[in-house]
């Protein structure tokens, strides 16, 4: 009931706003995954960019929450059929949608965030998860009294696991005895919006001894930032910057920054000139990803802290550390 | 297994099951009185938007308790208005009222709170904190009794103890009320009740309202307990799963609080395991998390025997003229 009425408003909304406005046939569309728009990470990254874009250009853009699988090419395709250009996606589960629906539609502009899709009219952004997580990985070791760190994934999938590999590997850098336990929420992409399950990993992570936790899991993250909060321990927030939810608790926020790529992605695809089809990939040196410090979280980290991690940064960037990436050989060093 | 791990997984399991139990008893007052209900997942849903949202507004969470059960009665009335006077049919009216909240309680939220139909974060004030019971520090000094004492009973949430409370309660009323016994005849045989006097649509409804007044616990234990504030289907299927676990505990108030509590059990031993290994291989995260639902069917199948239901079960009552 839910999916018919949905697509309905859609079909019907995105046909007036065709009707009404000649302009809006080059108008921008975001589709967002699973999580939901407002899940204060991933998605709502994308969409604050998206909202950058409109507040930068004065221009309208379309967006659309997935409710279920199904409707990724159905929407791609009624997207792409009403004529928006260029049209951003954020989220790996595009892959085999994306790759059904580019080719029928040479004229239009796609760019897909976290995932490859080989096609002449498609731009991949990937971003390099693996250091940033291995930046906070290293000041979670720095700030832990009992050297154990948990970590909750959202979905088990190799992109989570790319997380959690860069986070074990920036501990060990640091504390090569820290102790890693690790969790992920679900196995289906009901587990990005799963808070309850989520936070009872973080319990049974802080059972295990952990006082820092990691939550790389979309929506279903909030539980954990909360259940470390409760517990008067450390957390550490994902994608979009969450200190600002539990001020004190949340230690830092692994920063992807897909607010960007959206807003950057909407500018420059919407043009043939400056659209860039083939693989992006953003990384330490381009800002793509980081950790967050703000007035929320700067208390708890000290000046020696940030000075290490700034160094390992720095030492990244240069490439005298070499971060493993788990997603090339679905193995991790540590 | 240490001491320590095995009193944590129990203290998981307590709060993993304290829904699904609510949500049992409820049912059982229902279904007693021979209206099947499916609609329990779409009563605490109800409830649980209720209790987050004027939680979230309030901040208080004895407000958020108070909106629970009024919409969740609220709720259920409706239901019992379709199955009962209107006599319609029973299973439709539940599975109405299950899409009814999954749509409304997102588009409420969404024009409300333009959170994608997420209620706000709550503040400390806006959820039930954890009960200390008296003398838990003391007592748990005590070897092997204290922690139990001090972790497991002690240090849950109001509603774990009323949920728990709940049980004794429902088999009083159930065996040994004048309440009880008619409700448990007129799930069997309302034309017997009719006959002694007795409205049979009277006693329906009354067993309604009780299941919307447990229901309406059940939701706001997930909104404002468990949780900080109302996810959109935060219920995920408990609902389900409590009335899987009635029907495992034959209909009877002691064997679904231990029903469950196996219940909890099983998906508290399934994060607790989470990349444990067995033998030197790590178990994968899949089958472990694919065991509650295994044992469930495993169980069902092969332990419980035949369960039957009330007999006049699923039939609206229509009197001889």
């Amino acid at each position: 009931m839910k999916f018919s009425t949905l697509t309905k408003a859609i079909a019907g909304g995105v046909a007036l706003s065709a009707v009404l406005t000649g302009a809006a046939l080059a108008d921008p569309a975001v589709i967002y995954d699973l999580g939901g728009k407002f899940d204060k990470s991933f998605n709502e990254a994308a969409f604050n960019g998206a909202e950058a874009w409109k507040a930068e250009t004065g221009g309208n853009y379309m967006d659309l929450e997935l409710q279920n699988d199904a409707q990724r090419e159905q929407a791609l395709r009624r997207f792409a059929g009403q004529g928006a250009n260029p049209i951003v996606m954020a989220g790996f589960m595009w892959t085999a949608a994306l790759e059904a629906v580019a080719p029928e539609f040479p004229d239009t502009n796609f760019v897909v965030i976290d995932t490859v899709v080989d096609q002449p009219n498609v731009q991949s952004i990937l971003f390099d998860e693996h250091t940033g997580s291995f930046l906070v990985g290293a000041l979670a070791a720095l700030k832990s009294e009992s050297g154990t760190l948990g970590f909750v994934g959202g979905m088990d999938v190799p992109l989570i696991h790319k997380f959690y590999c860069g986070y074990a590997q920036g501990a060990k850098a640091v504390n090569a005895d820290a102790t890693l336990i690790e969790s992920y929420t679900g196995t289906t992409p009901a587990a990005w919006n799963d808070p309850v399950t989520a936070g009872e990993l973080a319990k049974a992570a802080m059972d295990q001894g952990a006082d820092i936790v990691f939550a790389a899991a979309g929506g279903s993250g909030l539980g954990v930032l909360q259940a470390m909060a409760d517990a008067g321990e450390y957390s550490i927030g994902v994608d979009s910057n969450q200190n600002y939810l539990h001020p004190g608790s949340v230690l830092t926020s692994m920063l992807k920054r897909v607010d960007v790529a959206v807003q950057t992605a909407m500018t420059e695809a919407a043009d043939d000139a400056t659209f860039k089809p083939g693989l992006t990939v953003l990384g330490l040196a381009e800002e793509g990803v980081g950790y967050s410090v703000d007035e929320h979280n700067q208390d708890l980290i000290t000046d020696e802290m940030m000075a290490t991690v700034d160094d390992l940064k720095a030492k990244i960037i240069a490439g005298e550390i070499e971060v493993h990436d788990y997603t090339t050989d679905s193995t991790c060093p540590v | 297994m240490e001491f320590a791990t095995v009193l944590s997984l129990l203290d998981a399991t307590i709060r993993l099951s304290t829904p699904l139990l609510l949500a049992c008893l409820a049912g059982l007052y229902s279904e007693r009185s021979g209206v099947f209900d499916i609609g329990l997942e779409g009563k605490m849903l109800m409830a649980a938007f209720a209790a987050g949202a004027v939680a979230a507004v309030t901040g208080s969470a004895w407000a958020g308790l108070l909106a629970a059960l009024i919409v969740s009665i609220m709720t259920a009335s409706l239901q019992g208005a379709a199955a009962i006077s209107l006599k319609g049919n029973q299973l439709i009216a539940g599975v109405a009222i299950n899409m009814l909240a999954a749509g409304l309680t997102t588009f409420l939220g969404q024009q409300w709170f333009r959170q994608g139909g997420r209620t706000p974060q709550l503040s400390a004030d806006g959820r039930f904190g954890t009960v200390e019971l008296p003398f838990a520090p003391q007592i748990g000094q005590i070897p092997v009794v204290g922690p139990i004492y001090q972790e497991l009973i002690s240090g849950h949430y109001i509603l774990v103890y009323v949920a728990f409370l709940a049980v004794p309660i429902t088999a009083y009323v159930l065996y040994r009320t004048r309440f009880g016994l008619r409700l448990r005849a007129v799930g069997e045989n309302p034309k017997a009740v009719d006959t002694a006097g007795i409205s049979v649509n009277r006693l329906r409804y009354q067993a309604v309202l009780i299941t919307g007044l447990l229901c309406g616990f059940a939701g706001a234990y997930f909104s404002i307990a468990q949780g900080s504030g109302f996810g959109n289907n935060m219920t995920a299927g408990k609902g389900f799963i409590a009335l899987a676990a009635l029907i495992f505990a034959k209909w009877k108030p002691v064997p679904a609080m231990f029903t469950c509590l196996l219940f909890g059990f099983l998906d508290a031993l399934q994060i607790r395991l989470q990349g444990a290994e067995l033998g030197g291989i790590e178990i994968p995260v899949q089958a472990i998390q694919a065991l509650p639902y295994v044992l469930t069917v495993v169980l069902l199948a092969g332990f419980i025997g035949k369960a039957v239901g009330p007999k006049a079960g699923g039939v609206p009552y229509t009197k001889e003229r």
